[in-house]
């Protein structure tokens, strides 16, 4: 809903962004020894359950810890590690093994291909409708302002789907279908990425669906089960906490016109009204990436996630002084919010006046 | 052991990291691929008051190291802080080494280095260290000839002196002639070792000149006296810029002149001065201030790029060489082979990019 029109004036938007460069300069300022040991520490920790997970599968009676340590693993590597690596969070280490340019993550969808449709797209474009393909990610109804068709009457079984088949969705995102379907991309641009996620695929299947299972002997078919169960939970967590991100009731979404020559000061104003967080402990926080910081993730995504929490307390103290709104809730409460929207939303319309004319593709977002 | 790590069986079971990032958890000194080195022991060659100190470490490399040619060099890098990774290119001082033997690398604590000085003053035996494989074109023949001059300036006597050490080591028959150039006897790097060469007479001269202090400086008239003919000698040249130029022309083109240099910091002038050469295209322009990114498009390229604002990497190049300016921040880095973001980076005089 495109009811947040700016409620500053032009040289409160310049002040308020040089308050949250200040912020940004005092943390890259700051970067250090304490930084490099956590995300080391959270690689060892990773590290640590994959192998465990991997080994306990021997047992068959400590298949559901194996099961739960597995998808630790893989929850841990996507979020903490994988997106917030990719982001050139750590890039400033000279790690190799830290690096943006490097990393590769247990996930089906490639990271060079992740890179360009989340840090750029996503993260330049955030929330602008008909730019930002994260909104409803090409197959939802996820804004009033996408127009109703028969087709969005699925929306609660296609967030279903999307949820289950999370990474895969990931994967296929990079494709954009829909806009081959609305004819605006052509098959023959698809060719390089397609070969890229075949490769990658091929890689996690090989790993997670034949030889672990494999060298598992006798046990091959209760580990295939195990890795897939751990692939599910991750799948089901991820996609919780990245809907919670940008979809719960009151967070705005921008028209591209009214995004055209942005200042640095409107950048940040529309990463801050379009982005939600999640209340939670320590322990949710790294399990969630601290994607749970969605608001501080936006607005600083390269900064190490770590510092989210301390950021979190400048930017609500600027919020509250600009009396801007901060959205944030416990998870129950985002999840909650944004299922009704799933749901509301594949209903029509119900005044008239907001029925805009079905001129595109039913599935483009 | 070595036949199991790098199997394909086991990299496709470590997919998507590879098995190096699972070995280095357990013992930083196992590896598959990777080289890495702990530091054995760190010997203070020379120690002048008032300049800065010169020190000899020993590395005991992971067994991936493949060993290296005389005259090699290592890309070295080191945790500062235990946070920050900075790599830079050391020479080997060793004789030629095989396949995970120890190796020394001999270099001066340069005080605006912020890794030779880590190494020299701050890094303590039991450190680890990264490598790379040995690099470089700078060596030794298959066949030795029977005359050879090894010529030298400053801490360019490293890859000299493993040239030396190595053909001492093969008891090579020839005649070698060891001519380096110093600042005083105090800063003699090798001293001892030079001078039990010179004293053992297998067929070695060693040279150790002073300008400073009034020995005779390079020209064709002293070289010719000193190895007559030299225009014909195998001839190895290490030392800084400006001393590799002097050996160049002296030798004048001879096709026998081998030379390795390193460059001296270069100090960055104000943003718009010098040229911005995009090596990967062939293009070189007037440096006019603005981003690489945009200098660029100016001249016609079209660099890959994404938000324009330094968030989402699409854009991150390497620069070769040169200081750039992050015009977000205002921070200058001159650090060689660094991948920068070229939209938010502007050239701060001459300045190399792979794009």
């Amino acid at each position: 809903m495109k009811t947040n029109k700016t409620t500053l004036t032009p040289e409160q938007l310049e002040a308020f962004g040089e308050e949250l460069d200040a912020v940004r300069r005092r943390i890259l300022d700051d970067l250090g020894e304490a930084d490099a040991t956590y995300i080391r520490n959270v690689v060892k920790a990773q590290r640590a359950f994959e192998v465990a997970g991997r080994a306990m599968f021997y047992l068959p009676p400590a298949w559901p810890l194996a099961v739960a340590a597995l998808s630790v693993s893989k929850i841990l590597d996507n979020m903490e590690i994988g997106h917030n690596v990719m982001h050139g969070q750590y890039d400033w280490m000279g790690d190799p093994g830290l690096s943006s340019r490097m990393y590769e993550w247990d996930n089906v969808c490639p990271s060079e291909q992740w890179k360009y449709s989340h840090n750029y797209i996503h993260h330049t474009y955030t929330n602008i409708l008909g730019k930002d393909r994260d909104v409803g990610y090409g197959i939802l109804r996820m804004d009033e302002d996408q127009p109703w068709h028969p087709y969005y009457l699925g929306n609660p079984l296609y967030a279903f789907l999307l949820m289950v088949f999370f990474e895969w969705g990931v994967a296929m995102h990079d494709l954009e279908v829909e806009n081959i379907v609305a004819g605006r991309r052509k098959m023959s641009e698809n060719k390089a990425l397609h070969a890229g996620i075949m490769r990658k695929v091929r890689r996690q299947a090989l790993k997670d669906y034949v030889l672990f299972p494999a060298l598992t002997g006798p046990l091959f078919p209760l580990t295939l089960a195990g890795n897939a169960t751990a692939n599910l939970v991750r799948n089901i967590w991820a996609f919780n906490i990245i809907f919670c991100g940008h979809f719960p009731a009151g967070v705005a979404t921008f028209s591209q016109e009214e995004c055209e020559d942005e200042t640095r000061g409107q950048w940040y104003y529309r990463q801050l009204l379009g982005s939600a967080n999640i209340t939670g402990g320590r322990l949710f926080h790294v399990m969630s990436g601290n994607l749970s910081h969605q608001i501080e993730h936006h607005l600083f995504p390269d900064l190490p996630a770590r510092r989210y929490p301390e950021i979190a307390e400048d930017v609500r103290d600027i919020c509250e002084r600009y009396g801007l709104p901060y959205h944030t809730g416990p998870l129950r409460k985002q999840l909650g919010s944004v299922a009704r929207k799933i749901v509301r939303l594949a209903l029509p319309p119900r005044s008239p006046r907001a029925e805009a004319p079905v001129v595109a593709d039913p599935v483009a977002a | 052991m070595q036949r199991i790590l790098r199997s394909r069986a086991l990299a496709a079971l470590t997919s998507p990291h590879g098995v190096d990032r699972y070995l280095e958890l357990v013992n930083p000194m196992w590896a598959a691929a990777e080289v890495r080195a702990r530091i054995v022991s760190i010997h203070r060659e020379v120690d002048v008051p008032g300049h800065p100190p010169v020190a000899t470490l020993t590395l005991q490399p992971t067994s991936t190291w493949r060993g290296h040619r005389a005259g090699q060099h290592v890309q070295l890098g080191v945790e500062i802080d235990g946070a920050r990774r900075a790599t830079r290119v050391f020479s080997i001082s060793s004789p030629e080494s095989g396949p995970g033997d120890r190796l020394t690398i001999t270099l001066r604590a340069n005080p605006r280095g912020v890794v030779s000085r880590f190494l020299v003053e701050r890094a303590r035996p039991g450190t680890m260290v990264h490598l790379s494989q040995a690099e470089g074109e700078f060596v030794l023949p298959d066949h030795v000839p029977e005359r050879l001059l090894l010529l030298s300036g400053g801490s360019g006597i490293t890859p000299v002196m493993s040239m030396l050490r190595t053909l001492h080591r093969r008891t090579h028959r020839g005649r070698i002639t060891f001519l380096h150039y110093a600042q005083s006897p105090d800063h003699q790097i090798f001293a001892a070792e030079l001078d039990e060469i010179r004293h053992s007479g297998h067929g070695t001269e060693v040279h150790l000149l002073h300008p400073e202090l009034g020995d005779p400086n390079l020209s064709p008239a002293y070289l010719d006296r000193l190895v007559p003919g030299y225009r014909d000698v195998l001839t190895y040249a290490c030392g800084p810029a400006p001393m590799i130029d002097a050996v160049r022309a002296v030798y004048d083109g001879s096709d026998v002149l081998r030379v390795e240099y390193f460059q001296p910091p270069r100090t960055s002038g104000t943003s718009a001065e010098g040229d911005v050469a995009f090596v990967r295209s062939g293009v070189e322009v007037a440096n006019t201030g603005a981003t690489l990114l945009e200098q660029a498009e100016r001249a016609g390229l079209t660099p890959e790029f994404g938000c324009r604002m330094g968030i989402c990497l699409s854009c991150t190049a390497v620069k070769r060489d040169g200081t750039v300016r992050n015009v977000l921040t205002g921070e200058e880095s001159s650090l060689p082979d660094e991948e920068i973001r070229v939209c938010v980076n502007a050239p701060v005089g001459d300045c190399v990019v792979d794009l």
